[in-house]
């Protein structure tokens, strides 16, 4: 039978089994939208703009490990998801964006609602395409569905123009793809793998460093086992939080920037590195000198081959799907008795010990002012730390991670990649609409949280009950941070006034809102707003102006040259001695 | 270091542009390029001539594999292989200048394939180097106009870039 353009579009969401779509309708994708007027197998979300639409798909996927679909109409539609598109490419999240396209008559005339799509989407894509045949569109949504999903997951726009959306054409949905130029791989080498294991057995001081390819591959699994049956310690990037249970002796917690002492003394002084899905980036190991001063073996696992040796240079590359490579692993330690020198080890943990000791996660809480870590922590013993977590982006988002221990994967949703202000609501709204039973809480700052605050009108139609922990000191705190670290006090435009009243204006949109002023209302206002299971509950925090993050690793520093929390400032001077201590030992 | 990077790349619309912006989106540098279909019409082979470190190119070659489109990529530089450009430059020829230009082209091995009263305009395809060389042992004035192509690359001997 014969299909418009649109219909086949719909039809092969179906075929795909997409449960949501997220857009904003406009003259391009009309077609589009009345073949979904006449469907019911997928439901459409309408958001209040087009980045809410990418955004939400983005959540919707990377909490629920399907694929997120969004689509959008030509022109400025296009061009708003462009920012949702970014942010789910530099975080690998495979997601479908489709959009409108001038009728290819128009195309290059500079028609109304034009733009080249394609072009403007080419850097921050795994890939795109112009279908300008209706007879090859079904094959090109097929095409976009397995790029999307397979190798190292990303997002594929497919751009349809108005006119290839009324044509007809015979449906016929390809049942695979076989593309001569993409072939991932999934397996690792295993010679690789056996050498990795080799290494790993005459470690004296090892550490396994969890990236978000530990999430995307669903390997956490995997990483526990290693961890556990080795006896070894673990680090976790912002990404991989959750990949192994954050609440766990092993985690000594998230590394980088605004990593813990311990992790990121661990990072700097281990000898073997086992990285798994992790990318050294640069909030990360800060400068490579820095992080490659004390010697190390690193044995590097990712599916993505230019990910290996971009920023450090690697003993063991292992290209392939960490779960699969990491089976193998497994496998490989289970024929042998081999384990890692258990002296040395032992000797290893009690150094870890003596630097996890001073806790640098403590902070001084307060009766007076709200501590925004307080907040945090209040909310992860209320939630059972079983709560999904979304966060925008700034200092909220550092406590969120350093504060909320993560147990388990795709329990922590936010931009690590491109640091995306706005993502916290419409994250929030694309997670809870893949996990309705669970709690989703948005931690979020009064800036982050007004680049998408619209969305609270959508979240009000579709009925999402999320809790947005809205931590409002009245700055863009990281900014103010850094202002007052490098840029002596001079807070150049990072202060709000006129902030608009958050309780009338969660009301104005229909929902709960709350102010809490004191430190000994947080509880209490917590655990009502998660008692009331079908609201959105939006509670505007007074927190503690002054309050940065810490430990922090100034741009340009190593690992162990961290800004201590005030608690530890006595401690700078360890971190150097140590390493001439291991420049002995090793 | 210089290096030529040689890429079989499916031959469709738009897939030029992807490695053009790979190049200016990561701050690669491209010297030359030169690309056009196969004896397969549905493949494009394309010539890179890039500069960079050892880490810089294998990223280079890295990036260029996560292409989609993107079949195959070589670097030519591994082993032995030639490469050709072919320059098409039109000079001032007249009176005596007329038989010395075409001595030059001679010496080049370069070909006079337009003449007219005050013209000749001769092909040339060598290594960058030569051309180079050619337009060094002319004097600036006779040059008229030059057109070069980027340079195109093969493998010596047994080495072939195929699917």
């Amino acid at each position: 039978m014969e299909l418009s353009g649109a219909e086949i579009v719909v039809r092969c969401l179906q075929e795909e089994g997409v449960e949501y779509v997220f857009g904003y309708p406009g003259g391009a994708v009309l077609e589009i939208y009345d073949a979904i007027f006449r469907q019911e197998a997928f439901k459409h979300v309408l958001v209040r703009h087009e980045q809410a639409a990418v955004h939400a798909a983005d959540a919707y996927s990377r909490s629920s490990n399907k694929v997120g679909v969004a689509l959008v109409t030509s022109g400025p539609g296009a061009t708003n998801a462009i920012t949702g598109i970014a942010t789910a490419y530099m975080d690998s999240v495979p997601l479908i964006v489709i959009s409108g396209q001038v009728p290819t008559a128009a195309i290059g005339l500079d028609a109304f609602q034009e733009v080249d799509m394609v072009g403007c989407t080419r850097p921050c894509v795994k890939h795109n395409i112009l279908v300008k045949d209706i007879n090859d569109l079904a094959a090109a949504i097929k095409k976009a569905f397995y790029i999307a999903t397979t190798g190292r997951p990303g997002p594929v726009v497919i751009d349809i123009p108005k006119d290839v959306t009324l044509k007809k054409a015979e449906f016929n949905y390809p049942s695979s793809v076989t593309m001569r130029s993409y072939t991932p791989i999934t397996k690792g080498h295993p010679g690789q793998i056996k050498k990795a294991v080799n290494l790993l057995m005459d470690a004296k001081r090892p550490l396994v460093y969890i990236g978000g390819g530990a999430v995307l591959s669903n390997a956490s699994a995997q990483v526990t086992e290693l961890v556990r049956s080795l006896g070894l310690p673990c680090t976790n990037t912002l990404m991989g939080l959750g990949a192994y249970p954050g609440s766990d002796k092993q985690n000594l917690g998230m590394l980088g920037m605004h990593g813990t002492y311990e992790a990121n003394l661990a990072m700097q002084y281990c000898d073997v590195l086992i990285a798994i899905g992790a990318r050294f980036d640069d909030r990360v190991i800060s400068v490579p000198s820095h992080f490659l001063s004390s010697p190390k073996k690193i044995v590097h696992i990712d599916i993505d081959p230019s990910s290996i040796a971009k920023r450090v240079k690697v003993d063991i590359p292992i290209v392939g799907n960490v779960r699969d490579v990491l089976d193998e692993m497994l496998n490989l330690l289970k024929q042998t008795n081999e384990r890692p020198d258990p002296k040395a080890l032992d000797a290893w943990w009690q150094q870890i010990s003596e630097w996890r000791a001073p806790n640098s996660m403590f902070f001084q809480n307060s009766d007076e002012i709200i501590k925004p870590q307080y907040v945090v922590q209040t909310l992860y013993e209320l939630t059972g730390g079983n709560a999904i977590v979304t966060s925008d982006v700034g200092q909220h988002q550092m406590w969120a991670a350093q504060y909320y221990k993560f147990d388990r994967p795709r329990q922590w949703i936010n931009s690590g990649g491109l640091g995306t202000m706005g993502v916290g609501l419409p994250y929030a709204m694309g997670a809870k609409l893949a996990n309705p039973d669970m709690d989703v809480c948005c931690i979020t700052g009064e800036a982050s949280i007004q680049m998408n605050i619209q969305e609270l009108s959508t979240a009000k139609q579709y009925h999402t009950p999320v809790k947005i922990i809205s931590l409002n000191n009245r700055y863009l705190g990281m900014v103010r941070q850094w202002q007052e670290f490098f840029y002596g006090n001079r807070y150049s435009e990072s202060y709000m006034d006129a902030l608009p009243d958050f309780v009338k204006l969660a009301e104005a949109y229909g929902h709960v809102g709350m102010r809490i002023e004191r430190p000994a209302d947080v509880e209490g206002a917590l655990k009502e707003a998660l008692a009331m299971k079908d609201r959105l509950v939006f509670m505007d925090f007074l927190t503690d102006q002054t309050e940065n993050v810490f430990p922090m690793v100034q741009n340009g520093k190593g690992l162990n040259q961290m800004d201590l929390p005030p608690h530890m400032r006595n401690l700078q001077q360890v971190a150097s001695s140590k390493e001439r201590d291991y420049g002995n030992l090793s | 270091m210089r290096h030529i990077l040689s890429i079989l790349i499916e031959n469709e619309a738009g897939a030029l542009s992807r490695v053009a912006g790979l190049f200016s989106a990561r701050a690669y540098n491209i010297e030359s390029l030169s690309v056009a279909p196969t004896e397969d019409p549905t493949l494009s082979r394309m010539t890179v001539v890039t500069t960079g470190s050892d880490d810089v190119i294998e990223q280079i070659t890295k990036q260029l594999n996560k292409l989609i489109e993107v079949v195959k990529v070589i670097d030519l530089n591994e082993s032995d292989h030639i490469e050709r450009e072919l320059m098409l430059i039109k000079v001032r020829a007249t009176g005596k200048d007329r038989e010395e230009m075409k001595r030059m082209a001679d010496i080049f091995r370069g070909r006079i394939i337009d003449v007219t009263e005050k013209t000749y305009t001769i092909e040339l395809t060598g290594t960058g180097d030569k051309l180079n060389a050619f337009i060094e042992a002319l004097d600036r004035a006779v040059i008229l106009e030059t057109v070069r192509t980027g340079a195109s690359g093969i493998g010596r001997g047994e080495r072939i870039l195929k699917i």
